[in-house]
């Protein structure tokens, strides 16, 4: 870090002989690499933005003072009324955040303005769409002790339950034919307060609640193969159809006589701290300090002598200490309009042109395996789906081009959370793995399944349809590249999702020059902190 | 009866059978007491108190021996101190007062950087009437003479010198420990030196205390306590210490609310001006007595599975 500079914009290297090996992150560990020099460069992300010096202020400010049409929260609310308050689930932010949770804090400053104007009837609703639902834990860490304590043990704070059949309704049809589920409780009530974490630029605005209160019934018409291959990208809303998507259901529900009034936020890229063991993530390797060198030293030894148990316990305690860098209220196009460029503010980096490989190293976490286990299906979703994905223009790599990604990649998955994963990649992609044949093969019989229905509603397990749409994540991805490597994972993990292993960089790059030629380029997107590539 | 309540009761006794020259002789109705010792009371001099030396053995007796004293006894659940987390510098922490596990208590409660750098607003003529207990309670507690039976300028400044030498401060604004289990009326001192030092407030309930060790009894009894922080609050412009002190009292009753109902009932009783009041029901003392027992209706039990 600069001290008291102002943060450094993102930063691209030209590797050269005398550039140091560069970190990859390898799920609960690291590596090395050193890139070819001369034809290799490394996308460094934006240092981390200030935080807002007062959040709690800042928040009762956007409160009373909305954007769009809508009118100050405190002249929305009414006694006798029903209020709902809808809030992003334990996929945002990633790794979670240090409490106090931004969730916490908004809803606060909603239920005091609520509480004043002697509101009653409230009930809140962790809008999770089809994922797991989130256990007391993770409500408390997100809304709070105080808030968990007034309304949980009476059953006014839950998950969302999209099959439960009296608790959904039908609000209508787009022009485009698309059914728009939403919950019936939301729908019933006098207003919907959405609360929303910002982290990429694929959140909020329409699909906060048009997904995160919808179901499977809604959700085929944009978490589809044909949506996600003309979403390019789906980070980058002009040019995303499953945006498109979400504001045409959006305009149906505000048809529907549906009030909501979005609150947005957005965080910093502070996501392993100023200071602490893993600060030196955040640094640019040769900003590294002795003390830096020998902790990672220490650190990468440490880890590669543990068991995979004791390491993801490690990195599953990390809490990030994410600042609040804006929050916005109102009306949900206004607002998602100005969090968008608060969100590129953070993250975009431009680029210039594209390349023949790019390499990525994946973390231990995505949005799916918070307190679980990051199985292949989600390597391939985070590798192909989101990292591939976080670019405006053109895709990083050029198409036919090779995407290396490094993670261990295990055949193993987290009974609880995932069953119908495990189902997934020992049935069905031992048999295909194009996402236009799996979905139209095994969608509709997974997503029926009544046991995995069952285990969405009363486990803690993801939806049956799912994994399914992790796939179809990367189908873009999929489409575009020319072969995926992956650095270091179980080869027959790897080579089920039909990708290559390889054991080293070096054996990767080899592989890639079968693809794309001798001496091809090399990007490397050094991602977390997340970054965002402009690339012209 | 508990033998060794039985044994400090004869001892008391025996004592108190004993008189003088064993105890001091009572003052006769209607003579002058005799002039307290000088260096004592309100005179009382702390500053040795806050030098290095006793602040590490402070610091030792609060982690080793109320730390431990106070989770066995109290088993306390904290909450709200999220709510300091944007807080800087020194405040003055007001408490309702039922016994003296509270001082322990929000000792081992407050978070850092104040914890080790507090002192405890202490009534003069109880903790400072002799030597070796002025001396017990300042090196234990860090404890300040207060001047509670009459408006003493000299414990006024002396709390202001120390907010300004960036010490926090611990009070009870009811003045003493409350008699029947009820709070009393918050008297201005607190409100008057945060308003005279422009220092947040950070309000605190403590609910269970009084089943601890209540006014008149000699023996500590374990219960479950919860401490509540409140968000610091910070005098209006033109508010007086008295207008500040009625909305001190306000915010501690209301978090007294949250610890018994919960957070939303507490904030719309709060908006409403109908939280229930610290002193309790203006009726005979045995329903004030018969009051108290519906207070704490609050449970919290952890649900299965933890995955």
């Amino acid at each position: 870090m600069t001290g008291n500079l102002a943060p450094r914009p993102g930063f691209i290297l030209d590797v050269d002989r005398s550039s140091p090996p560069i970190v990859f992150h390898h799920g609960e560990g690291f590596r090395l690499e050193k890139l070819p020099a001369g034809r290799s460069r490394v996308i460094y992300p934006a240092e981390p933005l200030e935080g807002l010096p007062d959040p709690d202020s800042a928040i009762r400010q956007a409160l009373l003072n909305p954007l769009g049409d809508s009118k100050p929260l405190p002249a929305l609310l009414k006694p006798g009324m029903k209020l709902t308050i809808a809030f992003d689930d334990i996929s945002l932010p990633l790794p979670p955040m240090r409490r106090p949770d931004i969730r916490q804090r908004v809803i606060e400053e909603v239920l005091d303005l609520a509480a004043a104007a002697g509101v009653d009837d409230v009930h809140l609703i962790a809008a999770l769409a089809i994922h797991r639902r989130m256990t007391e834990d993770e409500l408390r860490h997100a809304v709070g002790d105080r808030v968990y304590d007034a309304f949980a043990p009476d059953g006014r704070l839950y998950n969302h339950d999209a099959e439960d059949p009296d608790g959904m309704i039908l609000l209508g049809e787009t022009p485009h034919g698309e059914e728009v589920q939403f919950s019936r409780r939301a729908a019933e009530s006098d207003l919907v307060v959405y609360v929303n974490i910002n982290l990429v630029s694929m959140d909020g605005g329409h699909k906060s609640t048009a997904t995160g209160l919808s179901g499977y019934t809604g959700l085929r018409h944009h978490h589809n193969v044909h949506t996600m291959q003309r979403s390019r990208s789906f980070m980058d809303q002009e040019n995303s159809a499953l945006h498109a998507s979400n504001w045409r259901m959006g305009k149906i529900i505000r048809d529907a006589g549906v009030k909501i009034f979005q609150i947005e936020t957005t965080v910093n890229n502070n996501t392993f701290g100023r200071e602490g063991p893993l600060a030196l993530l955040q640094k640019r390797e040769w900003e590294w300090s002795t003390r830096d060198r020998l902790q990672f030293l220490g650190m990468k030894h440490g880890l590669d002598a543990m068991p995979t148990k004791a390491k993801r316990k490690i990195f599953s305690s990390w809490q990030a200490p994410y600042a609040l860098t804006s929050v916005q209220a109102g009306e949900v196009e206004a607002v998602h309009e100005v969090t968008t460029a608060n969100v590129y503010k953070q993250h975009l980096v431009p680029v210039e042109g594209q390349t023949d490989v790019l390499t990525m190293g994946l973390p231990y976490i995505c949005p799916y395996n918070v307190n679980s286990i990051m199985n292949p299906i989600l390597v391939m979703c985070l590798g192909l789906g989101y990292f591939f994905n976080l670019y405006k223009g053109k895709p990083l790599v050029r198409e036919g081009g090779v995407l290396i990604m490094s993670h261990p990649t295990p055949w193993e998955f987290h009974p609880v959370h995932h069953p119908s994963y495990i189902d997934f990649f020992e049935q069905v992609l031992a048999d295909t793995t194009d996402p236009v044949e799996i979905e139209k093969k095994y969608e509709k019989q997974f997503a029926e399944d009544e046991w995995y229905i069952h285990l969405y509603r009363n486990s803690y397990a993801y939806h049956g349809v799912h994994p399914f749409y992790m796939w179809y994540w990367g189908s873009h991805a999929l489409q575009h590249l020319g072969r995926v490597i992956v650095v270091g994972g179980d080869p027959a993990a790897v080579r089920r999702l039909g990708f290559t292993p390889a054991s080293t960089l070096q054996d990767a790059l080899e592989i890639a020059s079968d693809v794309v030629g001798p001496q091809p380029t090399v990007t490397h997107i050094k991602n977390p902190p997340i970054l965002m590539a402009d690339v012209t | 009866m508990n033998p060794l309540g039985d044994l400090i009761g004869r001892l008391r006794a025996t004592i108190s059978y004993s008189g003088f020259p064993w105890r001091a002789a009572p003052v006769p109705t209607g003579m002058k007491p005799p002039t307290p010792l000088k260096g004592l009371g309100a005179d009382y001099d702390t500053t040795w108190a806050r030098r290095y030396p006793a602040r590490l053995t402070r610091a030792a007796i609060v982690e080793s021996i109320m730390r431990p004293t106070i989770a066995a006894l109290a088993s306390p659940d904290r909450r709200g101190l999220d709510r300091l987390d944007e807080v800087n510098g020194p405040v003055v922490f007001v408490a309702n007062h039922h016994s003296h596990a509270d001082t322990p208590l929000l000792l081992t409660s407050i978070p850092e950087p104040w914890r080790h750098r507090i002192v405890v607003g202490a009534a003069a003529d109880y903790f400072f009437s002799n030597r070796a207990s002025s001396a017990i309670s300042a090196l234990a507690i860090g404890a300040v003479p207060i001047e509670r039976s009459k408006v003493g300028r000299r414990s006024a400044d002396m709390a202001r010198d120390l907010i300004g030498e960036g010490w926090s401060m611990l009070l009870y604004p009811e003045g003493g420990r409350s008699p029947d289990g009820w709070g009393q009326e918050f008297r201005g001192g607190a409100a008057f030196l945060a308003i005279r030092c422009d220092v947040p407030v950070v309000p605190i309930h403590l609910q269970g205390t009084g089943q601890i060790l209540r006014k008149g009894r000699t023996l500590p009894r374990p219960s479950r306590t919860t401490v509540t922080f409140g968000d610091p609050l910070v005098a209006k412009e033109d508010e007086n210490a008295r207008a500040f002190a009625i909305r001190l009292q306000a915010a501690v009753a209301a978090l007294g609310d949250e610890a018994t109902s919960d957070w939303y009932t507490a904030r719309i009783r709060a908006h409403a001006g109908t939280s229930p009041g610290l002193t309790g029901p203006d009726v005979g003392a045995w329903r004030r007595a018969w009051a108290l027992g519906g207070r704490d209706r609050h449970s919290r039990r952890r649900r299965w599975p933890k995955l």
